[in-house]
């Protein structure tokens, strides 16, 4: 068997071009297989990092009718429920896996935000004092939001930056006038989330935006939102879990309890509160990405079933140019097996070279394109593996062919061509 | 008794036409022999050594090897028969043109399932021999074809078979290769190996004890009457 190998890797190295030209087909299909696969990965990772959060831990809890998340942009109230308190807000921070609830509202159609006879199309959210802590903003430049103008009723704004930067791209935010539904609100500051830049992500919806180009966000004070839009509308909760592992838990805890309190009559009712169930949903979006990207592992396959023909094709030359040596040896007394495996044993090596070389030309490539095209890229060690093992057996396939062909061969033709 | 031939027939096929090579081929070689067979090109005496080798069944008649009819035989048992009882020497040496001479000359062995310390260490034997204990290292394309030949013998010898079966062994020599070859057969053949050699050169011939003409087919053995 060593001897096999041995002799393989000679016989390769003797038709150096014929081995590479013949490899070719495999490398290929190899290397766009680890490509895609790569791309794929990368892809997978990034949704799931995006949806769960910069490291912030941050789950929503909004309320839902039926199974739908309730729009209330044309200012409908569900009366069944009613506006979270301040102690309600407290006890829920005292669940396990908790460690901080931040109540807001939040519009991303129809919120009438206007600049200068400009719509600005982004999401406008009446938050409380928690909520910037609780999602990590920090502030870029002029002030957030101070007691006075909650206590005041100021008609104040902070906005963060690609919200500045769809609005009034360049130039200073703090002193521009906002009109929402008519009102004028003046920016104060503008935000941005503290951990890197990265876009805000928790909700499929989210995601979408963010795939279109994210447009940012509005904030005001919970009582500037009760001045432009319904003061007794139910609040969204921004549930800070103690660990990204806790998150799934914590969300559920809260929105259990939000259901249970808020919610008059809540078993026969069609509100609840849900929250939004990150991993499943990066599950969705990946297993989206993954079927299409499925197709092009197929097309890859096709580069593979050439490659294994081609190697075929040099296995029936390789045979017949080593008849006499095919001949000499039956002659001598090797039997079937012996030249099968001799045979065998050379096309895979043939292919397991081949899908070395298409391995690291993949990888090459994976980490070409993400530097070339920004796309993100993770190397899959399973996917390795496989292709490895795949390439061996497209020799072990391809090849038996040929290797029947000379095992079968009569050791006195076989001597006597010339 | 090393090999009995009753009545070898044998014929081949174009198309529908039967074409009949040998007939009624009847041999036997007892140890320690030193037969050759001569005949024209055209005489059927491939095809015997063929049969004799075991590359190739006769169509009727009794061969036996050493006591083993080979007609039962299918194409694996009958590698392991010649890989057992038959050392073959060709006229263009058919040396594996990668390997050493070591390694050529323990090729056989590996097939016979020797460990490889044993079959280095008797194709080590087997090349000391045939005098070319300072060439196992060589390559076959930096051997003169003498040695190369030599190698071929040693090769054959390795397996200690019953049998040597050579065809034309100097055809591709000089005359000076040629002879030492014949040598070496001699003193082999001395040594107590049973040897048939086919060849068309009665120079060559002469130097076996006994020489079978064959032509269009029968062959005729001295000392026993011409069918």
């Amino acid at each position: 068997m060593l001897g096999n190998i041995h002799q393989a890797f000679q016989g390769v190295w003797h038709h150096k071009l014929r081995s590479f030209l013949t490899m070719l087909g495999i490398i290929i299909g190899i290397a766009a297989i680890i490509t895609i696969v790569s791309t794929i990965k990368g892809t997978n990772d990034q949704i799931k990092e995006n949806l769960i959060g910069s490291g912030n831990n941050v789950v929503v809890v909004s309320l839902h009718q039926g199974d739908y998340q309730m729009d209330l942009s044309d200012g409908q109230r569900p009366e069944d429920v009613s506006v979270i308190s301040e102690e309600t807000r407290q006890s829920l921070e005292a669940l396990e896996g908790v460690s901080a609830v931040s109540l807001f509202r939040q519009r991303q159609w129809g919120a009438q935000v206007m600049y200068r006879g400009t719509e600005y199309n982004g999401y406008t959210l009446g938050v409380d004092e928690h909520y910037f802590p609780v999602y990590g903003y920090r502030l870029c430049y002029g002030r957030s939001f101070l007691p006075e103008d909650r206590s005041e009723n100021r008609k104040v704004a902070v906005m963060d930056a690609q919200a500045v930067a769809s609005l009034f791209p360049g130039e200073n935010a703090v002193g521009k006038v906002l009109e929402i539904k008519g009102e004028p609100f003046t920016v104060i500051g503008v935000v941005e989330r503290s951990s890197k830049f990265r876009p805000v992500i928790e909700t499929m919806s989210d995601y979408y935006m963010y795939a279109n180009e994210s447009s940012g966000s509005v904030f005001l004070t919970e009582q500037g939102w009760e001045i432009v839009f319904s003061f007794d509308e139910p609040q969204n909760a921004a549930v800070k879990a103690e660990s990204t592992d806790a998150m799934t838990t914590a969300g559920k805890t809260v929105a259990d309890h939000l259901t249970a309190k808020q919610i008059r009559d809540a078993k026969n009712s069609n509100y609840s509160y849900k929250s939004a169930d990150l991993l499943q949903q990066a599950e969705q979006l990946q297993s989206m990405s993954d079927s299409t990207n499925k197709l092009l592992i197929w097309i890859a396959g096709i580069s593979l079933l050439v490659g294994g023909i081609g190697v075929m094709n040099i296995m029936l030359v390789s045979v017949s140019e080593r008849t006499h040596e095919i001949g000499l040896k039956k002659a001598l007394g090797a039997k079937r097996r012996r030249i099968l495996g001799q045979f065998l044993t050379e096309a895979s090596v043939l292919t397991s070279l081949g899908g070395l070389l298409g391995i690291l030309g993949g990888i090459g490539l994976a980490k070409l394109l993400s530097s070339a095209m920004n796309t993100p890229t993770a190397i899959s060690i399973p996917a390795i593996i496989v292709a490895a093992a795949f390439s061996i057996l497209i020799g072990l396939i391809f090849g038996l062919l040929p290797a029947m062909k000379a095992a079968r061969m009569n050791p006195i033709d076989a001597l006597r061509r010339e | 008794m090393i090999l009995t031939m009753d009545k070898i027939c044998k014929s081949y096929y174009r198309g529908k036409n039967e074409v009949p090579v040998l007939h009624d081929i009847c041999l036997s070689v007892n140890k320690g022999d030193y037969l050759a067979i001569m005949g024209p090109s055209g005489s059927g005496k491939s095809t015997l050594m063929n049969i004799i080798g075991c590359l190739d069944k006769p169509s009727s008649g009794v061969y036996r090897l050493e006591g083993e009819d080979i007609a039962a035989r299918k194409d694996n048992a009958l590698a392991e028969l010649r890989n057992k009882y038959i050392g073959f020497i060709f006229q263009s040496f058919y040396l594996m043109p990668s390997m050493s001479a070591l390694e050529n000359v323990a090729l056989p062995l590996m097939y016979a399932g020797v460990p490889k310390k044993e079959r280095l260490e008797r194709a080590k034997e087997a090349l000391q021999g045939v005098g070319l204990a300072d060439r196992m290292k060589f390559l076959p394309n930096q051997l003169s074809g003498g040695q190369c030949q030599r190698v071929a013998i040693a090769r054959a010898m390795a397996g200690r078979p019953a049998l040597l079966l050579a065809d034309e062994p100097t055809g591709a020599l000089d005359t000076a290769s040629g002879d030492q070859i014949m040598d070496l057969f001699d003193e082999i053949n001395a040594a107590g190996s049973t040897i048939i050699m086919i060849t068309h050169e009665p120079s060559i011939a002469a130097r076996a004890k006994t020489v079978c003409h064959i032509r269009d087919g029968r062959l005729s053995v001295p000392g026993e009457e011409v069918q």
